[in-house]
């Protein structure tokens, strides 16, 4: 009988004791629910914030009461910023540089990948090495010279300055490199064989095998292109990209902006980015986690 | 690997990246440690056919610059504050999501939406968030104190100047603090989410079985296994900090300060204005001593890191 009673007693502090369990994970995984949520929210809310403010009246927009959906939907904003800032020659300055820059990086990058991964010359693994040694060096030491490269050869408020200094990315040709060492060396045996060429051959199998790579620095290109900032504001001002006319279009700081247009420009700039995104997400976050650069 | 005899082939493929380098890369490196020897370096004035005297003018020259050291603090409080605080936060979310299976995929693409952003653009949306519009006591026109500082109220706080004429530095600081915490999630996040699916889960049904409680299996078998991950975005997390520029241009316009404030300028800007003024010899100094922080920042990390990161 009492081993009954034990048996049952530790049945009851077994049941207890998962029901304490199921309790835990379910507060835990309510909480954790909650914490993304709250956290999700934060980082969402200054896009919403840009939406809905692009599409307000200024006055409503200054109403001491912040209203989170506009009253009436403004969508001449838009229109306004789009001339205010003059975006179209922007759009058109800034598609040029990227469309260019990324086409012609993308034939150096292949070229030199093929070369490193492929062909057996002399000083290959101490030029390879010498390449990747320069990633190490941060960008800015790099900028000063070519800031007055660029100014000596006359090259100022061109585009050849906004695109030529930056089609070499060391990055780029060690991945890419990587990548065409991972497709059998048989199949190039097998090309000169047939005495297929080395452009043909790399046109044929070896671009295809490594398109992801390909559409990975694509993207991450079009996007430097269209963020970056700081070199066009040295070289460029007179030939602006995206970025700087953005700002430089909306610069007062005194609280007396129409920021409903300002908002909308921002949004404009914006958009193009998220539909890559929306699009290419898998590309872009592979791209992002193997290289760790911004833009 | 293919024995070529026509060696020429490879150099031909390799011309255009070599030529590019060597011009503005490898060049820039022997020019710049060349200009900064050169007392008060210009540009301008070297094609004049100035020439000038090899010492170490310039580095003495930034070091005693009030502005330089201006930056110099403002670059290491946005460090030093940042990289903490956007690390910790990365590693919840990321442990977070990595806990749940519904909504998983969903959560996760929102939590990269800042990275595919413009930083200039959305610190201008920021600067709109923080800023007062108007003139509030004034007239009759209601305006309003910016969505934070109505938050802020709602919640029975007093309404802060963050960004406009007479803010405090302190308040200017938060600001860049806060958009720059935002700005840095997305890249933590999707490193250490990557980092943490490919942790082994015996060891998790190993601790289940120990009866481990959560919180220890985070401190001893979640944040160790993951450690090289945490050293990489630690480590990219600094070097980014030091060159910290377009966030601040974003909030505060190209002037890099709050109307009549104090300036928010940091090494990266200091380096740019004395090259946009034609003092390239300063810049010149000024990046390499930039250089040299990151360098043994780096290197600091490295030493931290051998003692506690578990490969």
């Amino acid at each position: 009988m009492s081993k009954s009673v034990m048996s049952v007693m530790q049945e009851r502090d077994i049941q207890k004791r998962t029901f304490m369990q199921k309790m835990f994970k379910i507060f835990g995984k309510t909480g954790t629910y909650a914490f993304l949520f709250i956290m999700a929210l934060i980082v969402l809310f200054p896009f919403y914030w840009m939406i809905i403010s692009s599409l307000k009246t200024l006055p409503e927009y200054r109403q001491a009461i912040p209203t989170f959906w506009p009253k009436q939907i403004i969508w001449g904003n838009y229109a306004e910023a789009f001339s205010a800032a003059s975006l179209a020659e922007l759009f058109t300055n800034t598609v040029i540089v990227g469309v260019a820059s990324t086409l012609l990086s993308l034939v150096i990058t292949v070229l030199s990948a093929f070369a490193f991964a492929r062909l057996e010359f002399k000083g290959r693994e101490a030029v390879f090495g010498a390449m990747l040694a320069t990633m190490m060096i941060p960008g800015e030491l790099f900028t000063i010279t070519n800031y007055i490269t660029v100014t000596n050869l006359k090259w100022t408020d061109t585009f050849q300055a906004l695109i030529v200094p930056f089609l070499v990315s060391t990055f780029y040709i060690y991945l890419l490199r990587q990548n065409f060492m991972q497709i059998p060396n048989e199949l190039y045996l097998a090309a000169k064989v047939d005495g297929t060429s080395d452009i043909k051959y790399l046109w044929r199998v070896m671009i295809p095998l490594a398109l992801p790579t390909l559409i990975s620095i694509t993207i991450l290109k079009m996007m430097g292109a269209w963020n970056t900032y700081i070199w066009p504001n040295l070289v460029a001002k007179n030939l602006p990209l995206i970025t700087n006319g953005l700002r430089n279009a909306f610069t007062d700081t005194s609280g007396q902006a129409n920021y409903p247009v300002q908002m909308a420009a921002v949004a404009l700039v914006s958009a193009p980015l998220f539909l890559v995104f929306l699009f290419l997400r898998k590309y872009i976050m592979q791209g992002v986690s193997r290289s760790g650069i911004k833009g | 690997m293919v024995e070529s005899r026509h060696q020429w082939k490879a150099w031909l493929y390799l011309s255009p990246a070599i030529i590019l380098l060597l011009i503005f890369t490898v060049w820039p490196i022997f020019n710049t440690l060349r200009m900064a020897f050169l007392d008060g370096y210009g540009n301008m004035a070297a094609i004049g056919g100035r020439t000038f005297e090899f010492g170490i003018d310039n580095f003495v020259k930034v070091i005693d610059y009030k502005d330089f050291l201006l930056c110099l603090k403002n670059t290491a409080i946005l460090c030093v504050a940042t990289v903490p605080i956007s690390t910790i936060l990365a590693l919840l979310i990321a442990v977070a999501l990595n806990s749940i299976k519904p909504l998983q995929k969903t959560l996760q693409t929102i939590f990269f939406l800042p990275y595919v952003t413009n930083s200039i653009a959305i610190g201008m949306v920021f600067a709109a968030m923080f800023n007062i519009v108007g003139l509030r006591d004034g007239g009759t026109n209601a305006q309003t104190w910016g969505i934070i500082n109505n938050a802020i109220e709602f919640f029975g706080g007093e309404p802060i100047n963050w960004i406009n004429a007479g803010s405090t530095y302190t308040a200017n600081i938060f600001v860049m603090i806060v958009y720059i915490v935002w700005n840095a999630l997305p890249f933590k996040i999707l490193i250490l989410l990557g980092g943490l699916q490919s942790i082994n889960k015996q060891y998790y049904d190993a601790a289940k079985v120990d009866g481990t409680r959560k919180f220890r299996v985070l401190t001893r078998i979640t944040v160790p296994l993951l450690s090289p991950m945490l050293a990489y975005v630690i480590i990219t997390g600094f070097i980014g900090g030091f060159k910290e520029y377009s966030s601040i241009i974003g909030i505060f316009g190209d002037k890099m300060s709050a109307p009549g404030g104090e300036s928010l300028n940091t090494m990266v800007g200091f380096v740019y204005d004395a090259l946009a003024r034609d003092r390239q010899g300063r810049a010149c100094a000024a990046a390499l001593i930039l250089f040299v922080i990151i360098l043994i920042v780096t290197l600091i990390n490295n030493k931290f890191i051998k003692k506690h990161v578990h490969y």
